[in-house]
């Protein structure tokens, strides 16, 4: 999923002061499962601004509402209903849902109520850890499923380095060491003969150094 | 000038607490009618949002009441409650409402003195905190009055 954390509410008001009738606008998808920008988040977040708001003698008016995806236009068309209720709008979808909102709507302006983090998966309730890049050019199958893209702090293709001890990175004795999870993972695959193959430099043209990026599907694309 | 009466809500755990204010009552002992009791199935069920729009809706102060710690009917619905009431006191202070209007507090269904001396401090420490700002403000007594009415 992609990960995203609640901006500080100092920077939100900051960011709405000018505006007395806010759309607050959710996303049903990835920011709800890491406890970010969903439902309940909206109607928390809704709440401390109002209070924030009536605390200093003013008002705030929010309409709240969820999209099921906020980066797909389909859905972002159901807040034609009532983004003329409001005088701006306060997403907490990731970047992409922020952008969507913006480009359909745009005499409002759109602010992001979260910081887009990285793609990650839950280590355990409330934990969540990033395991993506997106590079393009998947290499998982080579590493024991390991990626030391995301995961070693160097992204080193041939690790590990000088800096990995019992197992742990050096830039912080909680950060395991990718390589060393690599190893361990080839050797339980009986696939040790693997990391001795040495990566040549990566094309990585796949990856944000070819610019912004997009994939075409001939057969679906209208 | 009339003294600030505080309106406490208290979220009270079906189990535990809620049965406790009953034995308060059964035990005669008095504790201040401030407290306005809600029950739960499980302090586990109280989100977030709930003690916000509480005080948002003109509450001076907020209780959530669980069973002590290892004592919970659906095994740790009293530890995510804590939790989650930490959670909303860092979001009161990040709005400069500090965090003491909110509380956790843990109890057994036999704890009707203790109920009783909580409901009375509570009050007391809310009260000397002075009414929720968030009333005193216009908007907010409009609130306060739909919420009441």
């Amino acid at each position: 999923m992609i990960t995203a954390e609640r901006k500080p509410l100092e920077e939100i008001l900051a960011l709405i002061e000018p505006y007395d009738r806010i759309l607050l606008v959710g996303c049903n998808e990835c920011v709800t499962v890491c406890a970010a920008g969903g439902r309940k988040e909206v109607a928390l977040l809704s709440s401390a601004l109002q209070m924030a708001r009536m605390k200093e003698g003013k008002t705030l008016d929010t309409v709240e509402t969820t999209l099921e995806r906020q980066c797909d236009p389909e859905y972002v068309e159901e807040l034609v209903a009532s983004i003329d209720r409001a005088d701006a709008v306060l997403s907490m979808a990731c970047g992409c849902g922020v952008q969507e909102v913006a480009k359909r709507f745009k005499e409002k302006p759109v602010f992001p109520a979260v910081n887009t983090k990285f793609m990650g998966a839950s280590e355990r309730q409330g934990v969540w850890a990033e395991r993506c890049q997106g590079c393009g050019d998947c290499l998982l199958g080579l590493t024991g499923g390991i990626c030391p893209i995301a995961r070693c702090s160097k992204r080193l293709l041939n690790g590990p380095c000088g800096g990995s001890s019992n197992g742990k990175c050096e830039i912080n004795p909680d950060v395991d060491c990718a390589w060393q999870l690599i190893w361990d993972r080839l050797k339980a695959l009986g696939l040790e003969s693997r990391y001795e193959d040495i990566a040549p430099p990566k094309d990585w043209r796949t990856s944000r150094d070819g610019g912004p990026r997009r994939i075409i599907r001939e057969d679906l694309a209208s | 000038m009339k003294e600030f009466e505080p309106v406490i809500v208290a979220f009270c755990c079906h189990y535990c607490a809620y049965t406790a204010a009953d034995m308060a009552g059964t035990m005669r002992l008095s504790y201040p009618p401030n407290v306005k009791i809600i029950k739960v199935p499980c302090t586990g069920k109280v989100g977030g949002v709930h003690i916000m729009r509480a005080l948002e809706k003109g509450a001076d102060g907020v209780i959530v009441a669980g069973c002590l710690e290892g004592d919970c009917h659906f095994k740790d619905g009293n530890v995510k409650a804590a939790k989650r009431v930490s959670y909303v006191q860092k979001l009161l202070d990040e709005i400069g409402m500090g965090p003491e209007r909110v509380e956790m507090v843990t109890l057994s269904a036999g704890m009707g003195e203790r109920f009783a001396r909580i409901a009375a401090e509570f009050t007391e420490s809310v009260r000397a905190l002075g009414p929720n700002p968030v009333k005193e403000a216009p908007a907010g007594r409009a609130r306060a009055a739909a919420a009441s009415s």
